[in-house]
């Protein structure tokens, strides 16, 4: 009887212990996430201004707003443009670096490494030097090579047909190296008797990458690809630098837009219902990975 | 088959060209270029310096309070790395090893702060540090990377790690009179210094490369970090002073490089393994 009661007696100590643990992470998580994540929903159904310390309810009106701001249905689509662009680029190229690099040349552990430089690099350099490579006229880099085999180039940055596809490949190149390699490590863990046998049976070179390899390595691929365009709807430093969401609006994305708003013009209710918004699309995506992920350890054993 | 092997070589080769152009030269570039005058910069590129103005690196310093830029990046990725450790560890700990009840609960509630970009909470956040009367200091860009994504991510990791000690070692100790805590201190992390190191590295990245935080937070010209001071490297008119620029960018790249390529398996791993979490 005794012996129990200092058995319960224990259970509550470490209890407490585990509690006293994870409290300063947990009252961080109120503090950051939880209470910030309840206000963008409340300001958002406020016209609320930062400046003049307006707070006044309006219901629906911001996000009934938002239907007719021009300027946030041309965010919205550049942003899935932005995306579209960004994930088939580079899912292809890393899926095709990935196969390279898992033959054994002797140059594969130089080019492991610098496919890798960019991803350590702050978004905010990478996008410094890109916008003087990018200069228009023969000024820059890449024109001043393009008139070497006598092409002129566009102003890049300038000009709203090259802006959006500029600041694209600027970030293919700079996140490539992560996915990669992911696939690398992917592919190293394909199972070898599968493509044993299937070599037996005869299929080699482009029927045994796109009949076995591919199916394969399919999972990871779909992760890495909400991945992705996670990151890509989230895109803000390269577009900030590059070209400030010019030319006329042609690279103006979701979060250019929210920061503009919020922190230039700071109409924070309704900057905080495109937040909401935003929030949604990850939260959607997310779930859309988190099942992915599922299925993908589903595979694994 | 002399001629198949040939074409082969010329295969390796394109593909190294290719690879170096686009991951090495840029930094190639703006290297050479952080060593030119102004004029110097645009046209034809040069492999070597023009003029070898070593100059640009000291005048960066006088144009706008770059030395002091840069110790405001290291305190807050010191500090905020510190702290992301010290909290995540914690509660990996309690979240893998301590059993109390709610625990599975609350951590699925602490995983939804991975799924949270900054982007979306920064408006409120920068109302709360302002009624605190933090806004335009350090002090919130070393408590995000603590207690947001990063923060959660690192809580996420240490679980796995602890997950994975067998329960014994533990018994032993407490065994030995010790406490939970002297069993977290003395025991759990020595034996953790890997996990330790990929967190750190990771939180240190991310807080040495952010942007949008400084960008928001901070008005004050002695309280930029780096990404802000790079970007504000221009003259009266708003152009950029290019030859600044790119020293100041080349002196806030070249540590990471260099801790890169020294811990480059680390690093990669921690990061890889992150964008599968």
């Amino acid at each position: 009887m005794k012996n129990k009661f200092s058995l319960q007696k224990q259970h509550q100590k470490e209890a407490l212990m585990g509690y006293a643990f994870i409290a300063p992470q947990m009252l961080g998580f109120l503090f950051f996430i939880m209470i910030p994540l309840i206000s963008i929903f409340v300001y958002s159904i406020h016209t609320k201004n930062l400046l003049f310390g307006t707070n006044i309810w309006c219901g629906m009106d911001n996000y009934k707003a938002l239907f007719y701001d021009s300027v946030f249905l041309k965010t919205i689509k550049n942003t899935i443009f932005f995306s579209l662009g960004v994930v088939p680029i580079n899912l292809i190229c890393s899926l095709f670096l990935a196969f390279y690099l898992c033959n054994n040349y002797k140059e594969n552990k130089y080019l492991k490494t610098i496919v890798f430089l960019p991803v350590v690099t702050s978004g905010v350099a990478w996008a410094i030097v890109f916008k003087y490579i990018l200069q228009g006229g023969t000024d820059g880099p890449l024109n001043y090579f393009l008139s070497l085999i006598g092409i002129q180039g566009p102003n890049w940055l300038h000009d709203t047909h090259t802006a959006m596809i500029s600041v694209i490949i600027t970030r293919v190149i700079k996140n490539l190296g992560t996915n990669v390699l992911i696939f690398s490590g992917a592919i190293l863990n394909l199972p070898n008797s599968l493509i044993e046998a299937a070599t037996l049976d005869g299929a080699k070179g482009i029927k045994l990458f796109t009949k076995i390899k591919l199916p394969l390595l399919m999972p990871s691929i779909l992760m890495v690809m909400m991945v992705t365009v996670i990151g890509s709807m989230r895109v803000f430093d390269t577009i900030k630098l590059m070209t400030d969401g010019g030319p006329e609006g042609s690279t103006m994305v979701i979060v250019y837009y929210i920061y503009h708003q919020a922190f230039k013009m700071f109409n924070t209710g309704y900057a905080s219902s495109i937040s909401v918004i935003l929030f949604s699309s990850v939260l959607v995506l997310t779930i859309i990975q988190w099942s992915l992920r599922k299925r993908l350890s589903y595979y694994e054993n | 088959m002399k001629i198949n092997n040939k074409l082969h070589l010329t295969k390796r080769t394109l593909i190294i060209v290719i690879l170096t152009i686009l991951f090495v030269y840029p930094f190639w570039w703006m290297l050479v270029n952080s060593l030119n005058n102004a004029n110097e910069i645009f046209g034809k590129p040069s492999i070597l310096p023009r003029s070898w103005v070593f100059y640009n690196y000291v005048e960066i310093f006088k144009i706008q309070p770059f030395g002091r830029h840069y110790a405001n990046t290291l305190l807050v990725a010191f500090v905020g790395t510190l702290g992301n450790i010290i909290f995540s560890s914690m509660s990996g700990y309690s979240f893998a090893k301590l059993k109390f009840p709610g625990r599975n609960l609350l951590f699925i509630v602490l995983l939804t702060a991975l799924m949270m970009p900054i982007e979306v909470i920064i408006i409120p956040l920068y109302s709360q540090m302002m009624e605190l009367n933090l806004s335009d200091s350090l002090i919130p860009l070393m408590l995000i990377p603590i207690f947001c994504a990063q923060g959660a991510f690192s809580s996420f990791m240490f679980r796995q790690h602890f997950i994975t000690i067998p329960n014994e070692l533990e018994e032993a100790a407490k065994l030995d009179g010790l406490s939970a805590f002297g069993i977290f201190k003395t025991i759990m992390l020595p034996i953790s210094t890997p996990i330790i190191a990929a967190a750190g590295i990771l939180a240190f990245l991310s807080i040495w490369n952010m942007y949008l935080e400084p960008l928001v937070f901070i008005n004050s010209l002695n309280n930029f970090t780096l990404p802000l001071s790079l970007a504000n490297f221009n003259d009266s008119y708003g152009l950029p002073q290019w030859q600044y620029q790119l020293a100041a960018t080349s002196l806030s790249i070249i540590p990471i490089m260099g801790v890169y390529l020294i811990f480059q398996e680390k690093i990669t791993d921690a990061m890889v393994g992150s964008g599968m979490k």
